[in-house]
């Protein structure tokens, strides 16, 4: 097993009966910010409670940097570094406190410890808050503490459960350049979890879940590339007739997802002047554009998004 | 050794800081306990007759170590509960991640929820001297002692309920279900010697019937007092030792067996 990969191999995970995780095999590799990208119950959390060894492997194998998940537990925890959905900071204490504890958790102490906390906090630009109690700060601020603490050790992986969940886009964009510079300057694997197509964008390799298997990997331009030319989505009080009727005109295969009509086509914007003029009373509306994620996971999914 | 003094004591250290900043906490342990001192026991002191209890020993005396007890019981209690959320969606998260074995997690939340219980306990100790009870310095040991070894066997009740629960709803019905259960058939409400069969047997089976037994017996110790019927010295420590013994591995255990 390689050094710098997480590699995950015939993960499933059943909660009861009902399948979480199905069959799933994966490598990320360092250096990379590596996406898992599936609405709720898709079962990307599940995976991320496995991979941070909050719930036990039960069948498949996960190697971690080298480290078997299974047996190597320890070590493992050693190198991760874990952020989670919901907030992980004691409010009742101060930044530098909720800092000093995890580093005591790590086994730093002293100086070392000290002078890792002062680094991050300049890092981080919370260096004038460091003696407010958690609870004063904002949602923002909070989640950079929390990025902050699971750094604090200098891990080799770091895991983020929705890291931007509850936070506005001006912060969620911070975010994902402080993760980018992150892979650019250390020695890290970075795996996040998300339900938002514009942050998955971002990263640099994307998993699409859904229903637990893995549907889709690659860069999200690859993945966009599976579309053949652009997407125009048309909505209309009778979306069945009208999907019967531009197969008989038109040479496209729309599918029809809750309600609305959805077409991948070359030149979308011929298409879309010849479909209006066809079915002037029909279209309530109708828009086109590049192909995104979320067409992506409609197309290989039949389902919409949610 | 110090990779695992420090998670301990960092774990034990928050426990206390937070305590500090929620004063309120204080409050409700302490005073609830001892409102229901003052009035249970004012109300009941004139028929409170039981056999082999001295004259003089009024039913405030009698309540007394009882009440501490309980003070001991809220602390823990308080001191547990918040495991429930923690666990789940909050700070106890990270810890769980953390490279700390999960006897080491444990033993930190218990030995901080045992300093609160006994500071609080220790509080009510200064009242004994109002009721009679003049103890020395080997008393005020014992006792001291005593209300420890009990304050980390019922953090450690707490905990391993706390650890289990996935509401705070069933934490608090297990307590209205167990835990004051447990604390009134402890001897700490009546002596078990004018009881009925079936009650007096169901307290011998209760582990805090000793711990009671043995807090009686420091606080009177080299007293002329006759405080009852009661378990033996070394046998009720004997109990309480294994009580809080068993109680930390039950909690470790349940620590380590739970997932997410």
């Amino acid at each position: 097993m390689s050094k710098n990969t997480i590699t995950v191999e015939n993960l499933t995970h059943h909660y009861g009966t009902r399948c979480a995780l199905d069959n799933l095999s994966l490598t990320v590799f360092q250096g990379e910010i590596f996406c898992l990208l599936g609405p709720n119950g898709s079962g990307k959390t599940t995976l991320f409670k496995i991979l941070s060894t909050l719930m036990p492997l039960t069948s498949g194998t996960v190697n971690i940097l080298g480290f078997d998940l299974r047996t190597q537990t320890k070590a493992i925890r050693k190198l991760l570094g874990v952020v989670f959905q919901h907030p992980a900071l004691d409010i009742k204490l101060t930044v530098r406190e909720n800092l000093r504890h995890h580093g005591h958790l790590y086994g730093l102490n002293g100086k070392n410890l000290s002078h890792r906390i002062s680094e991050l906090l300049e890092k981080f630009g919370i260096v004038n808050r460091a003696n407010d109690l958690v609870e004063k700060l904002s949602g923002g601020l909070q989640r950079r503490v929390e990025i902050a603490k699971a750094m604090l050790h200098s891990p080799s992986v770091l895991l983020l459960d929705e890291p931007s969940s509850g936070l506005d886009v001006g912060v969620r964009r911070q975010l994902n350049d402080y993760l980018k510079l992150l892979v650019e300057t250390e020695d890290i694997l970075i795996l996040l979890t998300t339900h938002l197509m514009d942050e998955a964008d971002e990263c640099t390799r994307v998993g699409i879940l859904d229903s637990g298997r893995l549907v889709a990997l690659g860069t999200p331009e690859e993945l966009k590339a599976q579309i053949g030319g652009d997407v125009v989505l048309i909505e209309s009080d009778n979306s069945e007739t009208l999907s019967t009727a531009i197969v008989d005109k038109f040479n496209v295969t729309p599918v029809l997802i809750e309600d609305r009509l959805c077409i991948e086509c070359q030149n979308a914007h011929e298409f879309v002047r010849d479909v209006v003029a066809a079915f002037p009373d029909e279209i309530q509306a109708i828009r086109f554009g590049k192909p995104t994620l979320e067409d992506v996971f409609i197309k290989l999914t039949g389902n919409p998004f949610e | 050794m110090n990779n695992v003094l420090l998670p301990v004591s960092t774990i034990w250290w928050r426990e206390i800081i937070r305590f500090y900043r929620q004063r309120s906490r204080l409050f409700s342990a302490i005073v609830q306990p001892f409102v229901f001192w003052i009035l249970i026991g004012s109300g009941l002191s004139a028929s409170f007759k039981p056999a082999g209890i001295s004259e003089q020993t009024g039913y405030i005396e009698y309540f007394y170590p009882g009440i501490v007890v309980l003070v001991l019981l809220f602390t823990a209690i308080f001191a547990t509960i918040s495991v429930v959320n923690e666990r789940r969606e909050g700070f106890l998260q990270g810890v769980l991640v953390a490279p700390v074995a999960r006897w080491g997690i444990v033993l930190g939340q218990a030995l901080g929820g045992t300093i609160l219980a006994l500071l609080q306990g220790a509080l009510l100790l200064f009242l004994a001297p109002l009721i009679g009870i003049r103890f020395g310095i080997i008393s005020l040991v014992l006792t001291l002692g005593v209300m420890t070894l009990l304050a980390f066997g019922l953090t450690n009740l707490g905990l391993l309920i706390a650890w289990r629960m996935d509401s705070t709803q069933g934490f608090h019905a297990i307590m209205n279900l167990i835990l004051i259960p447990i604390w009134l058939l402890s001897g700490a409400f009546f002596p078990s010697a004018d009881a009925p069969g079936w009650l007096a047997w169901s307290m011998k089976l209760n582990p805090l019937t000793y711990g009671l037994a043995a807090l009686r017996r420091s606080l009177y110790f080299g007293m002329t007092t006759t405080i009852g019927d009661m378990p033996a010295w070394t046998f009720s420590l004997l109990i309480v030792t294994l009580f809080s013994i068993l109680t930390y591995l039950g909690a470790t255990l349940t620590a380590t067996a739970k997932t997410y």
